[in-house]
């Protein structure tokens, strides 16, 4: 079946249909990774939006469910040049194919995709819609594409109730660790991968803004237990539950959005329990104690963005998955001080806050696609939690 | 970190002569780090034996010698030059090793020089294999069981522990010689002890046989900080068991998910980070195909043929980043001169797919094993690059210029379905054809994986072309159907065998109909950024993003295609400086390529680079595109010739000679004419088409006759004829594949052979130089030893070969470049063939003379005169001093090849000797090709009937020189009846102790061996010659190479040898 791509523009791109069988209108976004397609699918940052795959060749090996980030797909739509006919992996269970159908995701195949980047690079990110309507009426559809916003998508995409991940329990219960460490075919854990347990026995809460599976279990990884909490939890209900550190996650949307949770996080400041943040949790934070947010043309989507650690001079390549980032024109180095920049940009990849033993990050150190370089930073945050322990 | 003030002379060690493993890919890695510490303002001081680089260029360096690449030769160099730091990882395993040889004995220590890029200690540990294993141990990362042996009984008793089959690995040798897998003791002991002696430190891993697991890559760069990226990871559709430079290559991988690329890309960085390496590496991984397990199976510590083809997969330049890491620069310092926005510390990622097919020389040696093992056998490789696997493919065959250009190009129609089966089970080059005849004949996935290991989805994207043919064959052909056809790239002359149309109506209908090829970009960031430099690929469907370009004149080069034997690195010298001469002389310059190997390919080369196959299609749609005002097809060798009708049909003009003047060269009629008007006489012959014909000219003329096709590079298909019998041979083997020119049957004149490369404006000539071959004809000029200036002919003979070729040049009407081949008899002089056109001793001849005559050409295609550039026309004074180019072949990687030279080109790279002396220069030839005499002063000789005389008196030689000599029964006679000792041997099928245990006990310095005609591959000789070659004893077949051989070892006292820096000539 014919499939169309059409942006607020006017631009309109022919393809296949895919997926599910409905019309959709979303912000259009484009990722670089050339693995990990699933991770993409099921990172709930892309709540809100549909996304772009510019590697060519997608669903190569599959849909290997225990690579899931999160118990379902979350993009309003899936946009490649080409879906593999069969999937090869020895862990796959079905075909993308059967996945997006299942999961109610439409999408398009057979388009220029790296025409689309092209544009999304030059005009910036805009809205567009997916429909199989070959009588489409662009007049209404362009308004209706204008009128679009993600809203307020953090509510949609959190946990309905708080949970618990613990250290120990982890491999039971979420398959084969991923990130770092690896099970080799005889189901045993290789040594030489397996974190040290160095935060054994640390009581983590983890804010849900959209989480990625993955951080909980790189900090269960390390031995930490992990609890996990809805997005719209008071500071008051996590901090009297004692945790020796917080952690706020990614997830999608405008920060600015997020009012309420920017509040509580305030308050969340305000206690001397070490944070560590990702991605949204980042950008809430910096909004939280003052600083300001902006939205990039066309954001940092891939697996292959060099980071920079200041403090050592160190560069990392990250993961990356963010439209908005934190200004560092506003910072006020009272309270934050730049500590991560991207290399090719020079835009905000992380902060240190003054005083405080808080540090956040732009980027994704839970990897999950892409690489695992900067895992070192659930070590520095479990060293944090322990000195402030010792304090 | 900024770069070290302390480093102002470095020294760059290249990897010499062009041999199978280590080919012109070293070239480009060199010369584009030459280029990057020039760039930086540090004086370059470089080494390579090899005369046809573009690296050892004088603009390229600052000082050039071009000096054998041994340990002493550096030492003096360094003791010249005092240079501060050596940079040893530009130049594959030759120049580590070099390298590695120079830090250990304390030589650089002494000499206040550091060695660059990567200690010697990281050297050690990612070489050695007991080294290596330990620390792969420590850091937990898993390599195959295995154990490092030095002697036969310790690998038995290993293998018995294991279990067979094992893999071994020679420590320390380039293209893994001498490795292979062992199923069986016999297997082992054979291997095991070839391996031993090949190894430069006597040691063989002997490991668990991995084989039929996924072979997966990646391309590591660290700097001095420690911060460490991933160029590009490539998966090998041919699992473990076929060396990565024989398997198809894809990348990126294709069937990892992200947890299985994350966890072999953390393992690389693990590894690169424990080995300190600074600069690129390159590692090895096998991943279990049904779980995580994965085992390391190689690093190497410097740049290699895999990171020369992930520079070009990705646009990365790895080698000029690597090259400013050494000087001390961190990754985040260096710009991305692609994007020119991002930094060297940004990983490359794909928008694209790119399949790289190895180019294997079994069209050349038609008796070698075509089986594929972990001893590499290509010669060089293709690249493609295309948005769909299938498409890149099909573009790679194409490029492979060796007739093939679908999957029904080799033909396994005849076998049964049973057949098939069987034949899946042999591992080699035609394995992909075998599998596609398999699906049509319905033989499942399942099936054909479990017996190759090669992974569902890449029979999946077979069975895809193959649904496609079918469809094609059965028709209609829609315009669905042929859009379809052309996203996957079947070229139109595929379609129209296969729809029964014309090549015309299918262009007609794609036009009528705009499927038509775009152009996207290699932009090393999938779009996310703008790019500068980027350079192009074609797919079908989509936005094309070549922009006509209008400003200047414009012209196309076209490459040379991938590196096979007679068609090597030379000519991507030509089309480079060809490209460089017209860039300076206000021309946008195009190049069209899909070699990955060489510097053409580089993205700052030309102002635009095309990746693409060159075949009449695909170069029409380039010039849809870029419409260049000219074509210079001379410098390309026969690769570009050959497209020369096909250029001018799209209207392009031919620059330079005109395409009937090459047609008149080649055409034998025409030639003849030219040569009766000019008064230039030749031997005798005759052109035919059948075997018939061939025979009753063969008769005419007398025997021996040569037998060679038209329109040939490299003698490909030449061949000696002495009886009928042979002429249907050779006929049949010539006519396998259609000819579309008559093949050549000439009288065999005997005499010396002689060679000019000129220049011609159309009036006059300049001719560099006179070279003298030293083997007598018969045997290649590409295989026969080069003098340059030519020492043993006559004033009157040198005379007559400058008029000879004033006036051949003249009446070809030559606008450039032009090569001759003359036979001198006495002071008679005939000419043997004339190509109007670039040649193999094209970058020798400018070296030794200083002539740049690829520049004068260009120039002169231009429109310059001879006279205009500077230069007198005619032949050139002699140069004071000798340079003797010495062919280098690559037989003891290939199986079952016949060694003997003749017509038909074998070698696969040169060196160069040059010094004030003839014999100082022969010494340094034969030593630049690793044949360093005497050893043990034994040697065995055996020759035909005719040859015997003159054996007589080289063994008489070799006597004098100490030498024990034993030859077969009659050889021995002969010997002894004209008073030379020699001792008798028997022959293979007689009892022991024979010839072969004399070969076997390792302490022969040299075998001669003279071929009786004929090539009946049971013979003693052949089986001499390879037992020679691969126990790695030097064998001559000619007994003028003996002779020169000779002269240069009874010349060796002066120790010293005396240095020449090209850049001053």
């Amino acid at each position: 079946m014919k499939a169309f791509l059409i942006l607020e523009d006017g631009t309109v791109f022919e393809g296949t249909h895919i997926g599910a069988d409905k019309e959709i209108i979303s912000e259009i976004v484009f990722n670089t990774s050339m693995a990990g397609y699933l991770e993409v699918l099921t990172d709930p940052s892309y709540a809100g939006q549909a996304v772009c795959m510019t590697y060519p060749l997608i669903g190569n090996y599959g849909i290997c469910k225990e690579d899931m980030e999160s118990n379902k797909p979350w993009p309003d739509g899936f946009i490649v040049r080409e879906l593999s006919r069969i999937p090869s992996n020895f862990r796959s269970d079905i075909t993308i194919q059967e996945f997006l159908e299942a999961n109610d995701v439409p999408g398009i195949a057979g388009i220029d995709t790296r025409a689309l980047t092209k544009i999304l690079r030059e005009k910036g990110t805009m809205n567009g819609c997916i429909t199989t309507d070959e009588h489409y009426d662009l007049a209404a559809l362009t308004e209706k594409m204008k009128a679009y916003t993600t809203g307020k998508v953090v509510e949609k995409v959190t946990c309905d109730q708080k949970y618990m991940c613990k250290g120990s329990e982890t491999l039971e219960e979420n398959g084969p660790i991923s990130g770092s460490a690896v099970y080799t075919g005889e189901k045993e854990m290789r040594p030489s991968l397996v974190h040290e347990l160095n935060g054994k026995g640390k009581k983590v809460a983890l804010l849900d803004l959209g989480a990625k599976k993955n951080i909980a279990r790189s900090l269960a990884q390390r031995g930490c237990d992990v609890t996990v909490y809805p997005a719209l939890t008071t500071a008051e209900e996590i901090i009297n539950d004692h945790p020796d550190g917080i952690m706020l996650s990614n997830g999608p949307g405008d920060p600015k959005e997020c009012v309420s949770i920017i509040a509580e996080i305030k308050k969340l400041y305000d206690t001397d329990i070490p944070i560590f943040a990702i991605c949204l949790g980042h950008q809430l934070m910096a909004l939280a104690t003052g600083a300001d947010t902006f939205k990039m043309k066309y954001g940092h989507r891939g697996g292959n963005h060099p980071v920079k650690d200041l403090s050592t001079g160190r560069v990392y390549i990250s993961s990356q998955n963010h439209g908005y980032v934190v200004d560092m024109d506003k910072l006020d180095p009272k309270v934050a001080t730049p500590a991560f920049v991207n290399v090719n940009d020079g835009t905000c990849e992380g902060l240190s806050y003054t005083g405080k033993n808080i540090f956040t990050v732009q980027f994704h150190p839970e990897a999950c696609p892409g690489p695992q370089d900067s895992g070192y930073l659930f070590d520095r945050f479990i060293t944090m939690m322990e000195e402030n322990a010792n304090a | 970190m900024p770069k070290n003030p302390n480093v102002k002379k470095v020294m760059v060690i290249g990897s010499g002569p062009i041999v199978i493993g280590q080919a012109a890919e070293f070239d480009y890695a060199g010369t584009q780090a030459c280029r990057s510490l020039k760039e930086e303002g540090v004086e370059v001081i470089l080494v390579n034996s090899n005369p046809a680089t573009i690296m050892t260029d004088k603009n390229i360096a600052d000082k050039v010698y071009i000096e054998p690449l041994t340990v002493d030769v550096i030492k003096q160099i360094i003791e010249k030059e005092k240079p501060d730091s050596l940079l040893p990882n530009m130049g594959g395993q030759a120049g580590l090793n070099l390298g590695m040889e120079l830090a250990e004995s304390g030589f650089l220590d002494s000499h206040g020089v550091t060695l660059l890029g990567t200690t010697a200690e990281t050297i050690r540990n990612a070489e050695g294999r007991q080294e290596f294993k330990d620390l792969m141990e420590r850091i937990g990362e898993p390599c195959a069981p295995s154990l490092l042996v030095e002697n036969i009984q310790d690998g038995v008793d290993f293998a018995n522990k294991i279990g067979y089959p094992v893999v071994l690995r020679p420590a320390y040798t380039l293209g893994g010689s001498g490795g292979g897998i062992a199923h069986n003791l016999a297997e082992l002991e054979s291997i095991l002890e070839n391996g031993l002696r090949l190894s430069r430190v006597g040691q063989v891993l002997v490991e668990r046989c991995i084989s039929g697991w996924k072979e997966i890559e990646y391309e590591v760069m660290r700097d001095s900080a420690g911060n460490c990226i991933t160029v590009c990871n490539m998966e090998n559709i041919d699992p473990v068991g076929v060396h990565t430079g024989d398997s198809i290559v894809v990348a990126p991988s294709q069937t990892l998910s992200d947890k299985e690329y994350q966890m072999l890309r953390t393992s690389a960085l693990n590894i690169i980070n424990e080995l300190k390496i600074t600069g690129g590496c390159n590692v090895q991984f096998a991943l279990h195909p049904t779980s995580f397990e994965y085992c390391v199976i190689e690093v190497n510590p410097r740049v290699s043929r895999s990171s020369a083809l992930a520079s070009k997969a990705t646009g990365y330049p790895i080698a000029k980043v690597a090259a400013k890491i050494a000087l001390g620069y961190t990754l985040d310092e260096i710009k991305n001169a692609i994007t020119g926005k991002t930094y060297a510390s940004f990983e490359p990622t794909l928008d694209y797919c790119v399949v790289k097919v190895p180019r294997l020389p079994f069209d050349k040696f038609i008796t070698a094993k075509r089986t594929l093992t972990t001893q590499m056998k290509a010669t060089g490789e293709v690249m493609s690059i295309c948005t769909n696997f299938e498409g890149a493919l099909m573009k790679a065959l194409r490029s492979l210029e060796q007739h093939v250009d679908c999957l029904r190009s080799y033909d396994f129609t005849e076998l049964t379905k049973e057949e098939l089966i069987e034949r899946l089970k042999i591992v080699d080059d035609q394995r992909i054809y075998v599998i596609a005849e398999a699906l049509r004949k319905g033989v499942s996935y399942d099936e054909i994986h479990e017996i190759t290991m090669v992974d569902h989805w890449f029979i999946d994207k077979l069975a895809i072309l193959v649904e496609m043919e079918d469809a094609l064959e059965k028709g209609p052909l829609t315009v669905d159907l042929l859009r379809e056809a052309k996203r996957i790239e079947f070229p139109d002359t595929v379609i129209s065998r296969l729809t029964g149309k014309s090549v015309e109506e299918i262009k007609k209908m794609r036009y009528d109909n705009g499927i038509v090829a775009s152009y996207k970009m290699v932009d090393t960031c999938a779009a996310e950024f703008e790019a500068a430099t980027p350079y192009y690929y074609s797919v079908y469907g989509g936005e094309n993003e070549a922009i006509e370009t209008n400003d200047r004149k414009k012209v196309l080069v076209l490459g040379s295609g991938p590196i096979r034997i007679g068609q090597g690195i030379e000519f991507d010298f030509c089309s480079v400086h060809a490209t460089w001469a017209f860039a300076k002389a206000g021309y946008e310059t195009i190049i069209v390529n899909n070699n990955p190997e060489t510097v053409s390919t580089d993205f700052d080369i030309a102002d635009k680079l095309y990746f693409e196959p060159l075949t009449a299609e695909d170069v029409e749609n380039i010039v849809n595109i870029e419409k260049p005002d000219g074509a210079v097809v001379q410098f390309g060798g026969q690769t570009a010739i050959k497209l020369t009708e096909d250029l001018m049909k799209m209207g392009v003009p031919i620059l330079g000679t005109k395409a009937e003047d090459v047609d008149a060269a080649e055409d034998r009629e025409l030639f003849d004419e030219i040569l009766e008007q000019t008064g230039i006489p030749r031997a005798a012959g005759g052109t035919v088409f059948t075997a018939e014909e061939a025979k009753e000219v063969a008769n005419r003329l007398g025997y021996p006759v040569l037998v060679r096709p038209s329109y040939v590079l490299g003698g490909q298909g030449m061949q000696i004829a002495i009886s009928d019998a042979e002429i249907e041979e050779f006929m049949a083997v010539i006519n396998q594949y259609t000819q579309e020119h008559p093949i050549l049957v000439d009288k065999y004149l005997m005499g010396k052979e002689l060679e000019v490369d000129a220049v011609c404006d159309g009036t006059d000539i300049l001719i560099p130089g006179i070279m003298e071959h030293i083997e007598r004809t018969g045997v290649h000029s590409g295989d026969s030893i080069s003098v340059y200036p030519a020492p043993t002919v006559s004033e009157k003979v040198k005379e007559t070969i400058a008029e000879y070729s004033r006036r051949l040049a003249k009446a070809l009407h030559v606008i450039g470049l032009i090569n001759i081949q003359f036979i001198s008899v006495g002071d008679e002089v005939y000419v043997i063939e004339v190509n109007p056109r670039s040649s193999r001793t094209v970058p020798y001849i400018s070296k030794v003379t200083g002539i740049p005559i690829v520049d004068l050409a260009s120039e002169v295609i231009m429109g310059k005169k001879i006279r205009d550039l500077g230069y007198e026309p005619g032949l050139q004074p002699a140069a004071d001093y000798f340079a003797i180019k010495m062919p280098v072949f690559s037989f003891e990687k290939i199986r079952g090849a016949e060694i003997s030279l003749g017509p038909e080109m074998k070698s696969t790279g040169e060196c160069l000797g040059i010094a004030k002396t003839f014999n100082e220069a022969l010494y340094k030839a034969f030593l630049g090709a690793g044949v360093d005499l005497p050893k043990y002063k034994q040697m065995i000789i055996t020759v035909k009937d005719a040859d015997k005389g003159e054996a007589i008196e080289i063994g008489r030689r070799f006597e004098k020189l100490g030498y024990t000599i034993y030859a077969t029964r009659s050889t021995a006679n002969a010997l002894k009846e004209a008073g030379v000792n020699a001792r008798k041997v028997n022959k293979i099928h007689q009892e022991s102790p024979t010839v072969m245990d004399l070969l076997l006990g390792h302490k022969i310095d040299l075998v001669i061996d003279t071929p009786t005609q004929g090539r009946d591959k049971s013979r003693d000789g052949f089986l001499i010659r390879r037992t020679a070659i691969e126990t790695g004893v030097n064998c001559l077949t000619s007994l003028d190479t003996a002779n020169a051989l000779l002269t240069s070892l009874e010349n060796t006292d002066a120790k010293k040898l005396t240095l020449i820096d090209i850049a001053q000539i």
